[in-house]
């Protein structure tokens, strides 16, 4: 066995697990104890989808430089589902070690001459610590919290401190679960050398952090946003959002003295009637929105058409997921981008917002209602399960109290008495956003929206200028658009270059580590991660500034590189698609490897 | 533009209601449907409930499907926002409108294509969730607006104009809504406005999900002599099974004492009575069970039984349920819905 070398705060462990067992809670204090201890953390969750009993993996990167992707290796595996032995020993690097449960007789498919196998007797000391058969279960996962925490030099004042205060409101169960910890905690102390050279020290990059996935920061975001209408239809990986909002919902909105609640979240049958009540909602004035993944937006295609066309404001938050059809609901992708670009029949074309980590999402959440509000169209958040689902270690969310929703141009009841004629689809101010007015009021206000044939005034028409003449006009709203979306955000390397990525929402934590590898190997590349569709004239410069530009992206068919071929001035064999499919969330070693090939057959051509 | 407004004439003596309106004021626009069309004698009937309750018009949201009958939400209340909607999707689109704001009148408009074919399943859920709304079925047992291919209604053995009878069973709305739980279940006559004008006036009333099935002849497509659906038909075999007075307080005193046997006395819940006046004696639209059974029993006779049927007015309604606050959701000021940065400072602690 080869003797590993200390490497402080920089390596990856990984837990195997059943799932329905508990160890997500077990897994989470181990990510959260480092993040205390001030060290940047990546947290990825590979899930099944299944209830009980299937295999499941936690994987935490303790990454001093504070990177945010995968790193794609394994140094410290704690395989504690006998079922993946097989295939877990086979992830650890050379030099690393395997933790395993030595209660029962080790397999011989559980060895390697170049790691370390640590067995800890887990179950045993449980069995003979706890009589209740749930809570033997769930101390085992104590107990492997334990033996990490020794094996890395965790400090243990930081476990006990978070053990006492995620059991603050049942105190009686803290000495159980510290009694496991240390159960771990000892038997590694008396029988293996400790720590490990894998191991951490205290440092100082954590603070003015938080750790969040990205739904209960885009529910977040739609509280702030003051959205008081939330309709939707259960699916993976979107569901947690409507958890979010409706939990921060009964925080914050629920009247204490009488119980009323300031919002609304209805259960809908299905994805068309989530999408319709989001649509009756907006329509009618409130900040409504709905929280869904691929499926979901194929089912709403047909209403969206109707928000588009009628000029309706709505708010849907794709968490993408593996498609196509049901593909693999716990695996993450990048698929719907060009369908939620173009949901629906006819033309169609939608307000799409991208954004890469937690922070954005709340950021998104909020700016997504106001643009549809102020464009009176639907407004898309793609989001991702790897955001969605995973704790990411975020900058602190700010809010600034002069906030106030961007309403758009609505003409209230004063308004009308001051106009003389209202006319529902009447460009006035030559920006392709016409004045909308909410039923219930004033009536000469009133108006009929229709998802029919419809001219400038509103009126019913079959006349082909008619029809063109609106049509034409949302066009110019299209190109309003795209100067209201958040710009692309650009990294330019230290040295001019002609070469560049080009990358959207979750890639981007490792598209940037696969930047500072290639330019430790003397690859200079710009780097684009476009933040929202329409894509404005930033976009459109920096494709033309480069020569080689690589789309890095999580789906086969290359969707982002087919849009912006299709969407902007760009000369297509500029663009070479760098892609992961896998349903795993990007990892740098893909970007570097096709990136760095790339260049060295230029190089010998 | 392409639409035509009614024309507007006032004369002396025109009927006005208790806000000072005329009928005209509740009047859309001119009706492009084909002449003797079931569905506007209910356009002219919901014009007149509106006037008669005193709505103000611009309180009141229509909001339709796609077909003959969903286009008639253009031919009423002209001082409306009204929403002409998706095939088979008003329900949903309603619901998102009540929850929004629960201030308003809302009254939805379809067929019985849109409804009990492609939009089957929104109409259970709203049903489900009793949405505050007056749900208006104008039933003709064809799809008119795709030319007269059958609906979901069509009874089985019903003969078309041209081509093969129909071999399906239909799914009655009635039956269907008396199965699911609505609090309010109603069955009327384009042709009979005696009987239909009190009902959308109850419906309006009653706070929850009100449904109206309107048998509502399609003269161009369903209206010969073999039809189930047709005006004759409809004189021959429709059964009043009690006859509703719309009693208003804000206009009509009530002096009636009603426990007179034969007519049932409901009070909504703004107020208002309804005073069923029941054709039989063992019928009594506030029992469920023998709601089913009579309207079972006169299916089987073949009778067509209308009026009110069954109603509940205890039942929550989508609001009363979610124990959504009085005010509407769209009137609620920002200030009471962004908690602001101290609580986002406070709550980010969980967090780290
Ligand atoms: C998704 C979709 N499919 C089909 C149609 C075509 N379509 C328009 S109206 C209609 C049937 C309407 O029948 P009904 O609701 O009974 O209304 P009626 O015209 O009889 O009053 C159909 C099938 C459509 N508009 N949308
Ligand atoms: S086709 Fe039938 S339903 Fe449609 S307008 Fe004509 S008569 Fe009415
Ligand atoms: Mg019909």
């Amino acid at each position: 066995m080869p003797a590993a070398k200390n490497r402080l705060n920089d390596f990856v462990l990984k837990i195997a697990n059943v799932n329905g067992t508990g160890s997500a809670s077990a897994n989470g204090l181990l990510m959260k104890s480092f993040f205390r201890m001030g060290i940047p953390v990546v947290g990825k969750n590979f899930f099944p989808s299944n209830i009980q009993g299937m295999p499941t993996w936690y994987e935490i990167r303790i990454t001093k430089k504070g990177y945010k992707a995968r790193s794609g290796t394994v140094d410290i595996l704690v395989a504690m589902n006998a079922e993946t032995y097989g295939d877990d020993i086979k992830e650890v690097a050379p030099g690393g070690y395997l933790v395993y449960d030595s209660t029962w007789p080790r397999q011989k498919t559980l060895s390697r001459p170049d790691i370390t196998i640590i067995g800890i007797p887990l179950a045993a000391m449980c069995n003979e610590e706890y009589s209740n058969p749930r809570l033997r279960i769930l101390m085992k996962n104590m107990a492997y919290v334990g033996a990490v925490a020794a094996l890395v030099d965790i400090d243990m004042a930081v476990i006990r401190e978070l053990i006492s205060q995620i059991f603050a409101s049942k105190t009686d169960l803290v000495p159980a679960n510290m009694k496991a910890i240390e159960l771990g905690h000892d038997y590694v102390k008396a029988n293996f050398t400790c720590p490990l050279p894998l191991r951490v020290k205290a440092m100082n990059k954590t603070k003015g952090h938080i750790l969040i996935d990205g739904n209960t920061a885009a529910g977040l975001g739609c509280v702030y946003a003051g959205a008081t209408i939330g309709a939707w239809y259960p699916i993976t990986p979107s569901t947690s959002l409507m958890d979010a909002f409706k939990a921060f919902c009964t925080r914050f909105r629920v009247d204490r003295s009488t119980g009323e609640k300031r919002f609304a979240i209805i259960q809908a049958e299905d994805e068309l009637a989530s999408a319709g009540m989001v649509l009756g909602a907006g329509w009618t004035g409130a900040r409504a929105f709905t929280c869904t993944s691929g499926p979901g937006i194929s089912l709403m295609s047909e209403l969206i058409g109707l928000g588009y066309y009628a000029e309706i404001p709505m708010v849907l938050f794709d968490i993408q997921r593996v498609g196509p059809s049901t593909g693999m609901p716990t695996r993450t992708q990048q698929s719907d981008i060009q369908i939620c670009a173009y949901a629906s029949h006819g033309d169609t074309r939608h307000v799409l917002l991208f954004p890469a980590d937690p922070g954005e999402c709340f950021d998104h959440a909020v700016a997504a209602f106001d643009l549809a509000e102020r464009l009176q169209t639907p407004v898309f958040v793609v989001s991702d399960l790897d955001i969605g689902m995973n704790d990411w270690m975020c900058k602190d969310f700010k809010w600034d109290d002069g906030y106030r929703p961007d309403r758009g141009k609505v003409l209230n009841d004063e308004d009308l008495e001051k106009v003389e004629n209202f006319y529902r689809y009447l460009d006035v101010d030559g920006d392709g956003i016409p004045y909308r007015t909410l039923p219930g009021s004033n009536p000469k206000g009133a108006y009929f929206a229709r998802g029919s044939g419809h001219d400038r005034y509103g009126a019913r028409t079959e006349v082909g200028d008619e029809y063109q003449d609106v049509m034409d006009r949302l066009l110019i709203k299209w190109q309003t658009a795209a100067d209201l979306v958040p710009p692309p955000v650009i990294r330019r390397a230290r040295e001019k270059t002609k070469l560049a990525i080009l990358s959207v929402g979750s890639c981007d934590g490792a598209v940037r580590e696969a930047l500072d590898n290639l330019a430790r190997r003397g690859a200079m590349l710009d780097y684009m991660r476009v933040r929202a569709f329409p894509f404005n004239e930033k976009v459109e410069s920096f494709l033309a500034e480069h020569d080689r530009i690589f789309v890095v992206e999580q789906n086969r068919d290359g969707q982002l590189k087919g849009l912006i071929t299709i969407e902007t001035e760009v000369e297509k064999d500029k663009l070479i698609s760098v892609l992961q499919y896998d349903g795993l969330p990007m990892d740098s070693r893909v970007i570097e490897r096709a990136i760095g090939e790339a260049l060295a057959k230029e190089v010998a051509a | 533009m392409s639409f035509i407004r009614k024309p507007r004439v006032p004369y002396e003596g025109q009927e006005v209601n208790a806000l000072g309106r005329t009928r005209a004021d509740y009047e859309g626009f001119m009706s492009t449907l084909c002449a003797g069309c079931g569905h506007d004698s209910v356009t002219a009937a919901i014009t007149r409930a509106f006037f008669e309750l005193s709505i103000p018009p611009h309180r009141a949201v229509k909001i339709s499907g796609i077909g003959c009958s969903s286009k008639t939400t253009a031919y009423f209340l002209g001082q409306s926002h009204g929403n002409n909607t998706a095939h088979g999707r008003m329900p949903s689109i309603a619901t998102g409108t009540q929850a929004a704001n629960a201030g308003l009148h809302c009254i939805g408009v379809s067929g019985d294509g849109d409804t009990l074919s492609i939009g089957l399943g929104q109409f259970a859920h709203a049903i489900r969730r009793n949405v505050n709304m007056l749900y208006v079925i104008e039933n003709n047992g064809v799809y008119g607006l795709t030319k007269g291919q059958f609906s979901a209604s069509a009874a089985l053995g019903a003969k078309p104009k041209k081509g093969e009878a129909n071999v399906q069973m239909p799914i009655d709305p009635v039956k269907t809504a008396l199965a699911l739980g609505a609090s309010f279940i109603a069955r009327s006559f384009s042709g009979d406005k005696a009987q239909l004008v009190p009902l959308i006036k109850a419906g309006l009333s009653h706070k929850g999900f009100a449904l109206i099935d309107v048998l509502s002849p399609c003269v161009t497509f369903n209206d010969h002599e073999d039809s189930t659906m047709s005006y004759a038909y409809a004189y021959q075999n429709l059964q009043p099974a009690a006859d509703a007075d719309f009693i208003d307080p804000n206009r009509e005193e009530i002096v009636t004492d009603y426990d007179q046997g034969d007519i049932i006395p409901v009070t909504l819940h703004d107020g208002s009575k309804i005073l069923l006046k029941k054709a039989e004696e063992d019928y009594d639209p506030r029992d469920l069970g023998r709601a089913f059974d009579y309207v079972m029993r006169h299916q089987e006779q073949g009778q067509i039984v209308t009026g009110l049927l069954y109603i509940d007015e205890t039942l929550p309604d989508m609001h009363e349920g979610n124990k959504t606050v009085g005010t509407p959701l769209v009137d609620l000021p920002f200030e009471d819905l962004c908690p602001g940065s101290d609580a986002l400072a406070s709550l980010q602690e969980r967090y780290r």
